[in-house]
């Protein structure tokens, strides 16, 4: 086989692999059983609870959660704005980078505390090292905050009838120091032995070989990098992100990385199997969310390796395949399979630039946006799934006339309502703004020529795809768009928005069906019950999903990525 | 909301002491370990530095192998891609200049046979690498510029390349820096 077909498949079962011990592990976490590792981190978590006076065994519930998770991002978002825009003149600035603007500030701390990390800034001139750390503090943070609005998720779905779901801080706590932190330490320091840096020495120079002044920007990037993997953040620490040399140094590391991306997605649903003790619902869910990354990957897979027609068509080999925007050193396949990983989680983070994928790959990376539930974000690509759950129990429910019940609840109007708006809110944002943004353009194409940087159908995608990036909390970008001052306003301000409500909407509709659900009464089940942890059922989910997102978005991505594919 | 405020103030506070403070000094501590100390490692040619080991440097002499387009102009301070859809007219014009250039200073080499790679930009705008095939059609050219004979050079070229992750993951490549370096103790 293929050297390049055998690295990512290997990768792939290595991910699956480790997932399912780590899915055992925050399975226990999240149910408070014990843990081998317990003696190290009950003392650090004790002194988290006891510094911030908080009672982590108050039990909440659903609406006490949301309370506590959305003012403590209240607080996260004012830290940033501070940090952002006053950076020059605070200490860790060696290269004496500059302070953010206001509409910058507000688009970056959105974009990192919605674990989005869509970034209209550079690493190597936009940020102070200062800055970096900060922007490195919310990518644990709202990871954690992601995985503990899951675990209250989990907590709900257990068969009994309750309205105490379990504690906040306690769930965030255990998140961040118990599971993001040692791998991020392992992470971290396999990267630093393969040559990533992590120092506070600002930018150092040379004298080429041919002899060119060179400057390198460097810094405590390792740390950052391992974190953002692991947390489906996304934001590098360079501009190029993991296509950096240094932020993602050889195939080795490409491994690790793209390993990190989705094996805490993966973990989660694994979790859910071993918190409920049914592990056939998360083989049910497993199945689902791993045909739809399939389903994506391997046409990915193919065109990246098959080459740019265009390319071709001036009549040079492309003996690897499309190489424009790649690095030698992953290849096609290696760089295809982060696409669409990086995509099908909102992670964003890349090793090849998406603007220049073969039309079709960059539709697949768009959908996997669309989607955004096939394993997603931390904690919340299960939410997502949540809702497609609901509203498939809901249909069959209706198909075959049996009562509506999960998991002995019953599901009655007003969850299918939340239900409902969440599943429409994330296309409603996508094409809305796209709609605005495509509106302006075409009204006024020279004002607005510098927004983007590929004519004709590409273009409408580079809008389509920020959209998608942002109301899927991803954060990679077709990034020729141009957010640069002075049009960079607009593209910081609509995408906050849109990154804002479609972080906590998605968070707050889940949290509230299974908060009531929990309240319910208990069914047993009985002969009459739909069951939901089959493969028909299975089928089912991923209908609903394959419908909502082919009626949502089949017009758009007409219009984009497909034309593209068609026009040559 | 109220008694969310102060312990969630708190907790900010002690995660910013945690994961900024102690976990960055923690990974920066075990960095001292590593290669140069987790400055990021150089390459020095008689005691001078002459670039960093994982970054790309720009090659256009007819008298060195080249490296890839980058659309950072090989800026280390300054990371980037073209960012162009290869549907784009003006970018396939950018290409095609890359292709005609390439044949000029290598006439003997026939367009069929060059590899994508070295007319297209890269990821980073960094790549350290070319593929293999991009470092063997350049050998007729730098023999000529170099005198030196092509089997010399091949047999150098030969010996730079770098196998997939244990010959079996992943991609041949050549480090375009080492081969140069390489290739001017050639005599």
């Amino acid at each position: 086989m293929n050297t390049e077909i055998l690295g990512i498949v290997t990768i792939f079962f290595a991910t699956v692999l480790f997932a399912i011990p780590l899915g055992r592990y925050i399975g226990k976490l999240y149910n408070g059983d014990k843990t081998k590792l317990d003696f190290i981190f009950d003392p650090i978590d004790n002194l988290f609870y006891k510094l911030s006076g908080i009672k982590a065994d108050r039990e909440m519930n659903w609406k006490q959660h949301l309370v506590a998770l959305l003012t403590i991002n209240l607080i996260w978002f004012l830290f940033s704005m501070l940090v952002l825009m006053n950076m020059s003149w605070l200490p860790l600035n060696p290269d004496g980078n500059p302070s953010m603007t206001a509409d910058t500030a507000f688009n970056t701390s959105i974009s990192f505390i919605s674990n989005t990390n869509l970034q209209h800034y550079s690493g190597e001139s936009g940020v102070s090292y200062l800055g970096q750390l900060v922007l490195m503090l919310f990518q644990f943070i709202s990871a954690g905050a992601g995985m503990a609005v899951c675990a209250v998720v989990f907590n709900a779905m257990k068969e009994r009838t309750t309205d105490k779901l379990g504690n906040f801080y306690n769930y965030f706590v255990k998140s961040c120091t118990r599971i993001l932190l040692p791998l991020s330490i392992i992470v971290a320091i396999l990267l630093v032995f393969n040559g990533t840096p992590m120092t506070f020495k600002g930018k150092d120079q040379f004298i080429s070989v041919q002899g060119d002044t060179v400057n390198v920007s460097r810094g405590p990037a390792a740390a950052m990098v391992a974190i953002k993997q692991l947390g489906t953040n996304g934001g590098g620490f360079f501009g190029a992100n993991s296509a950096h040399p240094l932020e993602n140094p050889n195939y080795f590391t490409n491994a690790v990385e793209v390993i990190s991306i989705i094996l805490i997605p993966i973990a989660m649903v694994f979790a859910l199997g071993f918190v409920l003790k049914r592990k056939k619902i998360a083989w049910m869910v497993f199945g689902v969310m791993m045909l739809g990354y399939l389903l994506l990957l391997v046409p990915t897979v193919y065109y990246e390796m098959k080459g740019s027609s265009n390319i071709a068509a001036m009549h040079v080999a492309q003996p690897l395949g499309s190489m424009e925007g790649k690095e030698v050193r992953f290849g096609p396949a290696a760089s295809a399979h982060w696409v669409i990983t990086t995509t099908v989680t909102s992670n964003g983070s890349v090793n090849a630039m998406h603007d220049s994928l073969t039309p079709l790959s960059g539709m697949f990376a768009m959908l996997g946006m669309m989607v955004n539930s096939f394993f997603g974000g931390v904690g919340v690509g299960f939410l997502n799934f949540y809702i497609f759950i609901i509203i498939a129990v809901f249909i069959s429910g209706l198909m075959v006339g049996r009562t509506p019940e999960f998991l002995g609840k019953k599901i009655e109007a007003k969850e299918m309502k939340i239900a409902t708006i969440i599943a429409l809110l994330h296309p409603f944002l996508i094409l809305s703004f796209t709609a605005l943004s495509s509106y302006l353009f075409a009204h006024d194409p020279k004002t607005y020529a510098a927004w983007l940087n590929n004519p004709g159908y590409h273009g409408f995608s580079e809008m389509l795809y920020e959209y998608t990036s942002s109301s899927a909390n991803n954060g990679s970008g077709f990034e020729g768009l141009g957010d640069s001052y002075p049009v960079s306003i607009f593209w910081n301000i609509t995408c906050g928005i849109v990154m804002l409500l479609s972080r906590f909407l998605p968070i707050i509709g889940p949290v509230a069906i299974a908060g009531i659900l929990a309240k319910k009464k208990y069914v047993p089940e009985s002969a009459g019950t739909l069951k939901t942890d089959t493969t028909t059922f299975g089928i089912m989910v991923f209908a609903v999903i394959a419908i909502i997102a082919a009626l949502s978005f089949f017009p758009a991505l007409a219009l984009g990525p497909i034309s593209e594919y068609f026009s040559k | 909301m109220k008694q969310h405020i102060l312990p969630a103030i708190k907790l900010t506070a002690v995660t910013i002491i945690f994961f900024m403070g102690i976990y960055t000094l923690f990974v920066w501590a075990v960095a001292q370990a590593a290669p140069n100390k987790g400055e990021g490692e150089t390459i020095s040619v008689n005691n001078k530095v002459v670039g960093y080991k994982l970054e790309g440097q720009k090659f256009s002499d007819d008298k060195y192998f080249w490296s890839r387009p980058s659309a950072a102009g090989y800026n280390a301070a300054a990371s980037s891609g073209s960012n162009k859809g290869t549907s784009n007219p003006d970018y396939l014009k950018d290409v095609q200049s890359k292709i005609d250039t390439f044949l000029v200073h290598n006439p003997t080499v026939k367009k069929e046979d060059i590899p994508s790679d070295l007319v297209t930009y890269s990821g980073s705008g960094l790549d350290p690498d070319i593929s293999v095939a991009a470092a063997k059609i350049q050998i007729n050219r730098i023999a000529k510029t170099r005198n030196i004979s092509e089997e010399k050079i091949n047999a150098l070229v030969q010996g730079q390349i770098q196998k997939p992750l244990l010959g079996l993951f992943g991609t041949e490549k050549i480090n375009v820096l080492q081969l140069n370096i390489e290739l001017d103790k050639l005599k």
